[in-house]
């Protein structure tokens, strides 16, 4: 039978001693975590493991002997070490050696039958497996499949195979406190032996920054019972702050900032607004606004003719477009006025762009819904007058045919009518039949912008989407530190030669980028549409309005 | 103990199997892959050059000359490094699992590791790919929650594509080391 042995790689220049660590025997495999060095006294030593055992519930216990021999061959160490296992007896007894100055290695493993036989009756073949101690303490195993009957509370480290490893190294930290260069009555030597120093700057910035996360979390708590304070309750704040998707954004990233300062996430860093480029910003929004307007008065000269070759009511249609354009011109008056403040009003509103990238964005999106707010009025408007002859037509139809919606019972009965009311009730819908054509036009196009609207403004909104779920600390973890994110193990075989053991270096295999985005997404806003793709044409059809994105929690109209 | 042996894969490509055995319980198998050939890199180069000589020639902007020594640039870095295996590794350590490699042409390797607790056997299977019927090795997983449920196909060499006879070499010696390791396994 084959024993595996995993031996951490920061002993293999250790000097002689004990082998401490845990023995599972399921996969009948030895996970070496320290190294005892002489001299020692066997009680102290079963005290300390009695005390880790206790402290880390992991089953440390002395597994064997390990032996770096020097130039001179020690036959006394030889002896010595054998007579060891007699003190402290463990099925199987490893013993570990290798030769300084060279790479061969050797080892076995005895199972211990009394003191009266030395032979070994019953010697298996051992494979060495090395792992760096200090990686795979600090990893976290990723498993493809998630088992789903796992029982909880399960307490002790009984998962197959490798993750049974892992978690014997990462739950043994009792046993790595001490170290071999510390006064301790049993000098141990593992991967803290290895010596890695802390920069001084850095501990001193970790010093430093409790009071300072302090202080800014105290702040935090104040701007917030600030905002959430009764005046901005009220009817008219209210509704405008639910229609801005920027306040929505300022909510969330103030809600991240409070806890960034409590625990480790990861935040945007972004300074884009700077003074010229408000200036720049603000020149260029007015032209802007006047290039939409001219093309809506464009488009709507072309509706007042023959649009498409189709010949419209001559009257409706001057009246509803001359509507249109009074309201065009409305507008452009509005923005021309506003227009010695704009860059005033924008470098304040910029000056939250600093919150991050996503405030930006969503900063833009406003401002596209805010300058397009007539395109707007004007779907509302051409909705508004399809859906009422749309419901007047489907009634005086009934009417034609002898048929009334029936309110209480919910459906369409027959019933008699008067001949003057049957006589207007024809005239009407006649008229509103031909009318239609030219109201349905209208209708088309406006809803036709203002779905173009919509669309540019969910663009916005799914980018903030990705960007605010994006986990940038697990991104950054995966790209600085990847052996703490592992998807699991790889192999290589080192050296071998005849006759001596397998040794084998096991190394972190880490995650793949896309599993990393996948496992740790952060929550979303949750923005979604609200309508499937069939009710979205029934009411486009009917003209009824449609308000594709709705925040949770917003009452329905 | 290294063996090497040359075999054919489903197109009729040359393929290299070399065969490492470290010790009873450990073995390696290496499979390369036909290289990348002088006569398709210039065809593909050629193709995309000839293609931007002639939108040119329509639009008189050189930007789309300098365009296309780009993308081919890029075109060809991502496809040694994302698309072409060079060769496809399988390790299998009794006792501990099968492990599968993939080394890209620019040097990157993707490597899967299955434990040996998971593994319920290692066969041949066959498949409709395309237009033809082929041959594939896989290794079968066992199902956690039905004892003799199988839970997932884990196909090998999925890029080299050996015949069947690279494949009887390979699956020989796997269920040798499978043989043993069950054996051992249920012995105290």
């Amino acid at each position: 039978m084959v024993l595996k042995a995993f031996f951490p790689t920061c002993c293999a220049s250790a000097d002689s001693g004990l082998l401490v660590g845990r023995w599972v025997p399921e996969q009948s495999s030895a996970v070496v975590l320290a190294v005892v060095h002489f001299p020692f006294i066997p009680i102290q030593v079963k005290e300390l493991l009695a005390q880790v055992q206790q402290a880390s519930q992991v089953g440390v216990t002395v597994l064997g002997t390990w032996c770096h021999r020097r130039q001179e061959p020690e036959e006394s160490l030889g002896h010595f070490l054998e007579g060891l296992g007699a003190i402290f007896s463990h099925k199987p007894w490893f013993q570990l050696c290798r030769e300084r100055g060279s790479k061969s290695w050797s080892c076995k493993a005895t199972h211990w039958q009394g003191p009266t036989s030395h032979a070994a009756s019953g010697e298996d073949q051992v494979m060495l497996i090395f792992y760096d101690q200090r990686k795979v303490l600090l990893s976290q195993l990723h498993p493809p499949a998630v088992l789903p009957d796992r029982q909880a509370g399960d307490t002790t480290a009984s998962a197959g195979g490798l993750a049974a490893v892992f978690d014997t190294v990462a739950r043994s930290e009792a046993l790595f406190q001490s170290d071999r260069f510390d006064e301790g009555p049993v000098r141990l030597s593992h991967w803290q032996s290895e010596g890695v120093e802390a920069s001084i700057l850095v501990e001193l910035a970790k010093w430093a920054a409790g009071p300072v996360c302090l202080l800014l979390a105290c702040l935090l708590s104040l701007v917030s019972a600030a905002s959430a304070c009764r005046v901005f309750k009220l009817w008219p704040l209210s509704f405008i702050w639910s229609k801005l998707s920027t306040c929505e954004q300022l909510r969330h990233r103030l809600e991240q900032l409070t806890l960034i300062f409590s625990t480790r996430k990861a935040k945007n860093p972004a300074q884009l607004m700077r003074k010229d480029l408000i200036g720049q910003l603000a020149d260029a929004l007015i032209p802007v606004a006047d290039h939409v307007a001219e093309e809506l008065q464009h488009l709507l000269q072309w509706l007042m003719g023959a649009p498409a070759g189709l010949k419209m009511n001559r009257a409706l249609d001057q009246v509803l477009g001359r509507f249109f354009l009074y309201h065009i011109h409305l507008w452009i008056s509005y923005i021309h006025l506003m227009s010695p403040f704009i860059e005033r009003i924008l470098w304040h509103v910029g000056l939250s762009a600093c919150l991050g990238l996503t405030v930006a964005l969503s900063i833009l999106s406003d401002i596209i819904a805010l300058l397009t707010f007539h395109i707007y009025c004007f779907y509302v408007y051409g909705a508004r007058l399809y859906c009422l002859k749309i419901h007047g037509l489907s009634s005086l139809w009934r009417l034609f045919r002898g048929k009334k919606w029936n309110v209480l019972r919910q459906r369409v009965d027959s019933c008699s009518y008067d001949l003057d009311q049957l006589f207007i009730g024809t005239l009407l819908f006649t008229i509103l039949v031909f009318l239609l054509p030219t109201t349905a036009l209208y209708y088309l196009v406006f809803t036709l912008l203002r779905l173009l609207v919509v669309t540019v403004q969910g663009l916005i909104h799914l980018l903030v989407d990705l960007i605010n779920s994006l986990p940038l600390y697990s991104l950054g973890l995966r790209l600085c530190r990847p052996y703490r994110l592992a998807a699991g193990v790889k192999f290589r075989v080192l050296e071998h030669e005849t006759g001596r053991p397998l040794r084998l270096l096991m190394q972190i295999n880490p995650l793949p980028y896309s599993r990393v985005v996948h496992t740790y997404r952060l929550p979303t806003c949750g923005c979604h549409p609200k309508h499937s793709w069939g009710s979205l044409c029934r009411k486009l059809f009917f003209g009824e309005l449609i308000y594709p994105w709705r925040q949770r929690g917003d009452k329905q109209d | 103990m290294e063996d090497e042996q040359s075999f054919s894969d489903i197109c009729g490509g040359r393929l290299a199997l070399q065969r490492r055995c470290y010790s009873p319980s450990c073995l390696e198998f290496c499979l390369s892959c036909p290289r990348i050939t002088l006569r398709s890199l210039t065809a593909v180069t050629c193709t995309v050059w000839l293609a931007a000589y002639g939108l040119f020639t329509l639009c008189e902007n050189s930007m789309i000359l300098s365009a296309a020594i780009f993308i081919t640039l890029l075109g060809l870095l991502g496809y040694l490094h994302f698309v072409k295996i060079d060769h496809e590794t399988l390790l299998i350590i009794d006792s501990l699992g099968i492990q599968m490699t993939s080394s890209y042409a620019s040097g990157k390797e993707s490597t899967t590791f299955i434990e040996m607790g998971e593994v319920k056997d290692v066969v041949i299977n066959e498949a409709i790919y395309m237009q033809k019927v082929i041959y594939y090795l896989c290794i079968l997983l066992k199902d956690p929650v039905e004892p003799h449920g199988i839970s997932q196909v884990v196909p090998l060499f999925q890029s080299a594509k050996p015949r069947l006879d690279c494949l009887i070499e390979v699956y020989r010696s796997c269920q040798d080391i499978l043989a043993h390791q069950k054996a051992t396994s249920t012995s105290p």
